[in-house]
């Protein structure tokens, strides 16, 4: 237990270390310390504007993840059934995915507008494909024995999904899952740096633009907060399934 | 000589027969002669309760053979029954043993056993009696909770072979289940494929590359000819029902081994020059 915690405790020691002697290295005003930061972000979770602007950020992000991971597996089990289809649409997806997706945005902007639309459909950019493309190989890589016995001991193709399937390509499921969160909350934070009045990403755009540094780094570091946690919740969930 | 200038030996029992296959050919692929002609025309009698093996050169059609009995795959042209009557699917009393290691990774030992008669409405009471016993007979009680990840390939094996014990099968297939075994491994696993077969009187089709495992467990072995497999010979051991791996020490043993492996000589160098 304790060797669990040592490593992370540790982590974190040498990076607030390290941001400490570049705090001290670089000019006092552009780099806050790390006390100033703690400072700020007491200030930040006592303030409703804060929380008003975290609302909106999760709003959009919990229906992005929703409708990502719904899309996405659904996309993944379809292309990896049609062992064809799925072999057409992998170049296709990885290439779409690798596209600079800011690019994209403002056409995002023309269809969505400047609504939470917008970057919910950003989210899911970015959300998307991964979960689709780890789904789509874990349907293609299963092992063939595994249908073959399904079928000699008999099981319907519904038992078989069901069963044998599911349960064979759930890790790489949530392993893609757990990526597409990530990318979810990354495409969200993007939209409304971008474009957009209110949320997490344009709190942070508006402190850049007043030289308030300690509210940018501390508006970062409640967001990594929370993606580590989500991280953590989906690693867990992945390890309680195991022996 | 070609596969077609060898006489072709039907492997038939006309009186007690459990499966029957006439005829079978697959052919993969396009019929217009440009497809993969895998197997046959081949004619075979399992008689019931028999142990019979099947050996070739890699390539010649054993999988493809077992397939068709299994009901996994359909010959192209032929007829094949099980119990008289003929293969349309999967047929009930049929349990296959693959190569590969099949046993599911997120299932524990008991739990992969238990997982074909889960689904076949046999009640829990009865379930647990044949696992338990399946898990007793393997030699698998003490891992009964563990997870295939923590076995060896050998007590996978073990665990996929009580998987289809379980199901009660009359008809058991084995495709080069030991494939993927040391030789002393492959040894106790044959003991342990004779004790079971003498146990359930389930007649045995065991395809394997080793003829010393072929010579040592079978009633009758088959032997093939490379692509497309037909039976070249036919050879009946004559070994004691009662047998086990120390008759590898009979003289007979060294004379059908080495009777097996002077049909399989001519057809192997076929495969190895890649005919
Ligand atoms: N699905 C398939 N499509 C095309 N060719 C196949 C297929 N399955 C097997 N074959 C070919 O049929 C031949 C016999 O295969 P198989 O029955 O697996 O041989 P064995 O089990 O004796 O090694 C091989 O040449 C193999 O390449
Ligand atoms: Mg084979």
């Amino acid at each position: 237990m304790m060797r669990h915690i040592l490593g992370p405790v540790l982590v974190i020691l040498c990076g607030l270390l390290a941001w400490e002697v570049l705090h001290l290295l670089v000019a006092n005003s552009s780099l806050p310390s790390p006390l100033a930061t703690f400072v700020e972000m007491g200030v930040l979770l006592r303030d409703p504007d804060f929380w008003k602007q975290a609302a909106q950020t999760a709003q959009a992000f919990a229906v992005a993840v929703v409708l990502s991971t719904v899309g996405g597996i659904a996309l993944g089990v379809l292309l990896g059934m049609k062992r064809l289809a799925g072999q057409v649409a992998e170049p296709i997806l990885v290439n779409l995915y690798s596209l600079p997706k800011v690019t994209l945005y403002p056409v995002v902007l023309l269809i969505f507008g400047l609504g939470i639309s917008a970057r919910i459909a950003f989210g899911i950019m970015h959300g998307l494909i991964p979960l689709t493309l780890f789904t789509m190989n874990a349907i293609l890589q299963l092992k063939p024995v595994y249908r073959r016995s399904a079928a000699v001991m008999g099981l319907t193709s519904w038992q078989t999904a069901l069963r044998v399937v599911l349960p064979a390509i759930l890790p790489q499921v949530i392993t893609g899952a757990r990526l597409g969160v990530s990318l979810c909350l990354l495409g969200v934070l993007i939209g409304e740096m971008f474009a957009a009045r209110n949320g997490l990403g344009y709190m942070v755009t508006h402190a850049m633009e007043r030289g308030d540094m300690p509210t940018v780094l501390a508006v970062a570091l409640i967001i990594a907060a929370v993606a580590l946690a989500a991280n953590g919740l989906l690693l867990a969930l992945d390890r309680s399934r195991q022996p | 000589m070609s596969a077609a200038a060898l006489a072709q030996v039907p492997v038939v029992a006309p009186d007690d027969h459990h499966a029957r296959l006439r005829g079978v050919t697959r052919i993969f692929g396009p019929r217009n002669g440009t497809g993969v002609h895998a197997l046959g025309p081949v004619d075979l009698d399992l008689r019931r309760g028999e142990f019979f093996s099947v050996v070739g050169p890699s390539g010649c059609g054993k999988s493809t053979l077992l397939d068709v009995l299994a009901g996994l795959s359909f010959p192209t042209a032929g007829t094949a029954e099980f119990e008289g009557k003929p293969i349309t699917g999967v047929p009930a009393g049929v349990g296959v043993v693959f190569q590969e290691d099949a046993s599911f990774p997120w299932l524990s030992v008991e739990d992969n056993v238990a997982f074909g008669l889960r689904r076949s409405g046999v009640d829990g009471a009865e379930i647990a009696r044949r696992v338990d016993y399946a898990l007793g007979f393997m030699g698998l009680k003490a891992f009964a909770k563990a997870y295939p990840a923590q076995l060896s390939g050998g007590m996978r094996q073990r665990v996929c072979i009580a998987r289809t014990l379980v199901m009660q099968p009359r008809l058991i297939l084995l495709d080069e289940p030991f494939g993927a075994l040391d030789q002393q491994t492959r040894l106790l696993m044959g003991d342990e494929l004779l004790r079971l077969w003498r146990e359930t009187s389930a007649t045995v089709l065991l395809i394997t590359h080793a003829l010393d495992e072929a010579a040592m467990l079978s009633d009758r072995v088959g032997v093939m000819s490379a692509r497309p497999g037909l039976f070249i010979d036919v050879l009946d051991t004559g070994w004691p029902r009662d047998r086990d791996s120390r008759i590898v020490s009979h003289p007979r043993f060294g004379e059908l081994t080495a009777h097996l492996w002077e049909k399989l000589r001519a057809e192997s160098l076929k495969h190895l020059r890649g005919s």
